[in-house]
């Protein structure tokens, strides 16, 4: 909840008002947000996230060969299918025993390091900018418009604007220079990915076991030229993003509020250490940490374990509001993990999917999303983490955990450091990232260019590591395996957008049973068994709306700030369906402040 | 093959100054085909929509990723319009599988696009389908769930759900006269679909024929030949040299790759701007721009069938592989039965515990 104390105090009558946003574009298709907002306090009073599309992994990979489980999971996602297909390796090679040669290892980092500057590049800049570009705020909030266009932006001698108004206008659809310029650049980085993945998004060289990517000279000197060509917009694109952010800040007190949630944050690690990954289940713990993205659970500013097998075992699979039939009477599959540890029914490894389509019903089921939940043995509880939209959660979890040391990246101290090279036009820059106060919208889509800079900077580093075993011969990118009749395996991974997880249960060398976790259903997820929200859900509900416009003419754009804020895969389109913005109920309840803190 | 399209007749169009495009990706897909369209440099999307192409007429597109709309009933605005006859003339673009509402008892849906108006209920993706298909100027499907149903339509689906062409009949003609437009790839090469959409626009425009389809509605053109075709490792093949795992750049018949028989221009063209592609850098070809995708190609790391014979034979090549290869190739081009509009899941699936 994000009310505060004074906002209790002297609260009008409340005069509600039910909008809802329908379709949100995502990924798996069809999100919508249905809200009830009390328009006299200017505060979200109910949010309800909904995904209407079902479509049935799990059901159908049933009984299938698990070598094809990586081509089949990556088609669940069209932006980041190759965070699904490299997921299902990891998990696939556990099953099957089997450890890809180093450099495949670099290759397949590479690959990704492109994806996350790919993605989250064409994300921030040309659809959550859009949000914060001069024509929304003109539509939205006209007096902070004015304000931006007399605020010199601090950071000009890196990006060049004047004003933070300058920067809104590059942003602009269509017609702004960054908006134009990150496009270009969205597609010279997912050339970056097809010299090492072959196709964007489905990738065709990667199989379980290694790659097929040929490991020539100029697989790498292709990749590292663009990537040095895109090195200085990564540079300028920090500081426009810190500059407008902190403008927010100044000029919408209380701005901290939107979209703000208890720190829950999520992060299953990315970019395996080709020198300690044998993914082996017993020695989970020890190439988890030795990631280059260090895994991590965090409540409350803590962490709370960065150990993948205790991560692994706390999954839990809810229902409570979703289309489907529950499976915890059924046998199940894995009862206990390699190292003895009882596996809970609700987990990945034991969940069988029946689909049962219904009619909606906001006060029982309404969402084909299921509610993944993290259980918490400290306390007891099942949190509905959230990914911070994916950097939040990745930088937070590295720079708790302090493990990441490397020449160009090194996290200590609550802070990650990230050094780029000297580019055309700007010298080496070392950027620092610093534990926010809070976990809220502004922070999560401040991390997202940090994290681009981040991957770039690691790149460069597996890129030296990858020319330097060519050099020397070492050239093998392959490792044969076989499948044995009966095994269980699980893929943990930094999908674009957050966690990612895969778990697989092989009998008879088939798949037996297997589920993939995205990060979309841990932040859309509905309520769950208990009543406990998804995250979209609770960051909305509570939220302040601070857009200057009435119920006639509201564009929810603080709300779909939040929404967008999580980058909801296949993004831009928090579409709003006003609902005829009619008025519902007028409802006077002097208590309602009291107990909403 | 025949050329479906030059055999209809063609209304003979004096050409329009204006279209709409009103791109729907709620079927069931992952959005990969959205995605690849921006991922077009030849030409790019933005090219076509600020009207840098000669020959085409002035294009409105409505796709929820490009719509500068502010979203939700004011985005769906020119769906509505052309649903009610107001809005014309629209090529109607659908992305994703069409699943099979037909087999849902009761309440419920398997996808949707906004909601009904009156009901307040999920409006879903076949009614939409049911009012705009008979009054789009052209239909076409975006990549391989839209055109043949794809990765969700595989054995053992719950949805029952399947391509276009057959959710709306083969035969369907849109008002152009134009048949569905297949573009299949998993996802659209995005050069491959850019040219396929301009093609229809200047037709469109009266500055074009209709563009040249197969028998499977694909564009000739574009899908005429085979990726053995324009595979870089097709001397390895010719000389009998087989990759035994993919550490090798030889040719990967035998390590699952079913390039001579899948009709897709991907490995002479590469995937973007000349980069990438499948066997030609290293990856299988899994086939998934073919009607029976996936299916007929699993388990895909392992070596066709028939790839044997048809390797043994390499040496006295010619007219027999030829003609082997051509029976392969019908086989995978067609559909399992099972992707139909019926009252009935004939797919495979069975909630074994439930029923
Ligand atoms: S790799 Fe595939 S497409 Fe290339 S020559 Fe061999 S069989 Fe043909
Ligand atoms: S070569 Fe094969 S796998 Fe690659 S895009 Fe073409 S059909 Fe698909």
């Amino acid at each position: 909840m994000t009310t505060t104390e004074s906002r209790a105090a002297g609260r009008k009558p409340a005069q509600i008002v039910d909008m809802s946003w329908d379709p949100i574009t995502r990924i798996i298709g069809n999100l919508g947000i249905y809200t009830k907002i009390d328009f006299a306090n200017r505060e979200v009073m109910e949010c309800h996230s909904t995904s209407s599309l079902f479509r049935g992994y799990s059901v159908f990979m049933k009984g299938k060969d698990p070598r094809d489980a990586g081509f089949i999971t990556s088609r669940i996602c069209g932006i980041c299918g190759d965070n699904h297909t490299t997921c299902s390796n990891y998990a696939q090679q556990m099953a099957y025993g089997v450890k890809p040669p180093k450099l495949a290892e670099h290759i397949t980092n590479l690959g990704e390091a492109a994806e996350y500057i790919f993605d989250h590049t064409i994300f921030q800049d040309n659809l959550v900018f859009v949000d914060f570009c001069e024509a929304m705020v003109k539509a939205t909030n006209p007096g902070v418009l004015a304000r931006a266009e007399r605020t010199h932006a601090p950071r000009g001698d890196v990006h060049g604007y004047r004003t933070v108004a300058d920067i809104m206008k590059a942003f602009n659809p269509f017609e702004g220079e960054v908006y134009k310029e990150a496009l270009k650049v969205s597609r010279i980085t997912r050339e970056m990915f097809c010299l090492m993945e072959g196709r964007h998004v489905h990738p065709s060289t990667m199989y379980p076991g290694g790659v097929g990517t040929m490991p020539q000279p100029n697989t790498f000197t292709d990749y590292l030229s663009r990537l040095m060509r895109v090195i200085d917009f990564i540079k300028k694109a920090v500081a426009m993003n810190d500059d407008v952010f902190d403008f927010f800040y100044e000029a919408l007190p209380g701005y901290e509020e939107v979209g703000r949630r208890r720190v829950l944050l999520g992060c299953w690690g990315a970019f395996q250490n080709p020198d300690v990954v044998d993914y082996r289940y017993a020695t989970m713990n020890e190439w988890g940490r030795a990631m280059y993205v260090t895994p991590g659970i965090i409540v409350d500013g803590e962490l709370v374990t960065n150990n993948l097998i205790d991560i692994n075992l706390g999954l839990r699979i809810m229902l409570g509001s979703s289309f489907y039939e529950d499976w915890v009477n059924e046998e199940p599959f894995v009862t206990h993990d390699p190292l003895g540890n009882p596996v809970d029914m609700r987990h990945p490894w034991n969940q069988t999917t029946v689909p049962v389509p219904q009619k909606r019903d906001f006060e029982g089921n309404y969402s084909w999303v299921m509610s993944p939940r993290w259980y918490n043995p400290q306390s007891g509880e099942h949190l509905a983490l959230d990914t911070g939209g994916g950097p939040l959660a990745r930088l937070w979890s590295t720079a708790l955990s302090g493990l990441v040391d490397t020449p160009y990246v090194k996290a200590a101290d609550g802070t990650v450091r990230i050094t780029l090279p000297k580019g055309e036009t700007l010298p080496e820059t070392t950027l620092e990232w610093r534990i926010p106060k809070w976990s809220n919208t502004l922070e999560r889509d401040r991390a997202r260019p940090y994290f681009i800079a981040y991957a770039a900077a690691m790149a460069l580093q597996f890129l030296e590591e990858a020319m330097g075993m060519l050099k020397s011969g070492d050239t093998k990118v392959y490792e044969n395996f076989e499948v044995p009749d009966e095994s269980i395996g699980c893929g943990f991974h930094e999908a674009v957008r957050g966690v990612l997880s895969h778990h697989l249960v092989i009998r008879d060398k088939k798949i037996a049973n297997y589920h993939p976790y995205p990060p979309t259903p841990w932040n859309a997820s509905p309520r769950d068994m208990y009543g406990t929200p998804g995250p979209y859900e609770d960051a909305v509900q509570g939220q302040p709306i601070f857009e200057e416009n009435g119920p006639d003419d509201f564009k929810g754009v603080d709300i779909m700030r939040t929404v967008r804020s999580f980058d909801p895969c296949l993004p831009c389109g928090v579409h709003m369906y006003m609902g005829k913005g009619k008025t519902l109920t007028t409802v006077h309840s002097p208590t309602y402040g009291a107990n909403h803190g | 093959m025949t050329t479906q399209s030059a055999t209809t007749e063609a209304k003979a169009s004096n050409g329009f100054n204006e279209i709409t495009i009103l791109w729907i990706s709620e079927g069931m897909s992952c959005d990969g085909d959205t995605v690849s369209l921006t991922a077009a440099g030849q030409p790019s999307i933005e090219d076509v929509v600020l009207g840098l192409i000669p020959g085409l007429p002035k294009v409105n597109l409505v796709n929820k990723v490009l719509s500068p709309s502010l979203g939700g009933e004011d985005f769906l605005a020119p769906y509505r319009a052309a649903a009610r006859g107001e809005l014309e003339p629209f090529i109607l673009v659908i992305e994703g599988s069409i699943p099979n509402q037909n087999i849902i008892e009761g309440d419920g849906y398997w996808t949707s696009f906004g909601n009904d108006p009156d009901t307040g209920e999920p409006q879903t993706l076949n009614s939409w389908i049911d009012q705009l298909a008979p009054r789009a100027w052209a239909v076409v499907a975006a990549g391989t769930c839209a055109t043949f149903g794809g990765i969700h339509a595989m054995a053992g689906n719950p949805t029952g759900c399947m391509g276009l062409a057959d959710y709306l009949g083969w035969e369907f003609k849109a008002r152009s006269g134009l048949p569905v437009v297949n573009v299949p790839g998993c996802p659209i090469q995005p050069e491959n679909f850019m040219e396929t959409l301009v093609w229809v626009l200047q037709h469109a425009a009266g500055t074009a024929p209709p563009p040249p389809l197969d028998h499977m509605l694909r564009p000739q053109w574009l899908f005429g030949k085979t990726v053995h075709e324009g595979c870089d490792r097709a001397a390895y093949y010719e000389q009998a040299d087989f990759a035994k795992d993919y550490n090798s750049p030889k040719c990967q018949v035998k390590v699952g790759c079913w390039g001579p028989v899948v009709n897709c221009n991907v490995p002479k063209r590469g995937w973007m701007a000349g980069v990438g592609g499948c066997p030609n850098v290293g990856g299988i070809c899994i086939g998934c721009t073919m009607p029976s995708f996936p299916d007929a190609f699993m388990p895909f790391m392992d070596e066709p069938p028939g790839g044997t014979l048809s390797t043994m034979l390499v040496k006295p090549y010619g007219a027999v592989i030829r003609r082997l290869r051509g029976l392969t190739n019908d086989v995978v081009n067609h559909e399992p039965k099972w992707r139909h509009n019926k009252r009935k899941l004939t797919s495979g699936y069975n909630p074994y515990w439930r029923a």
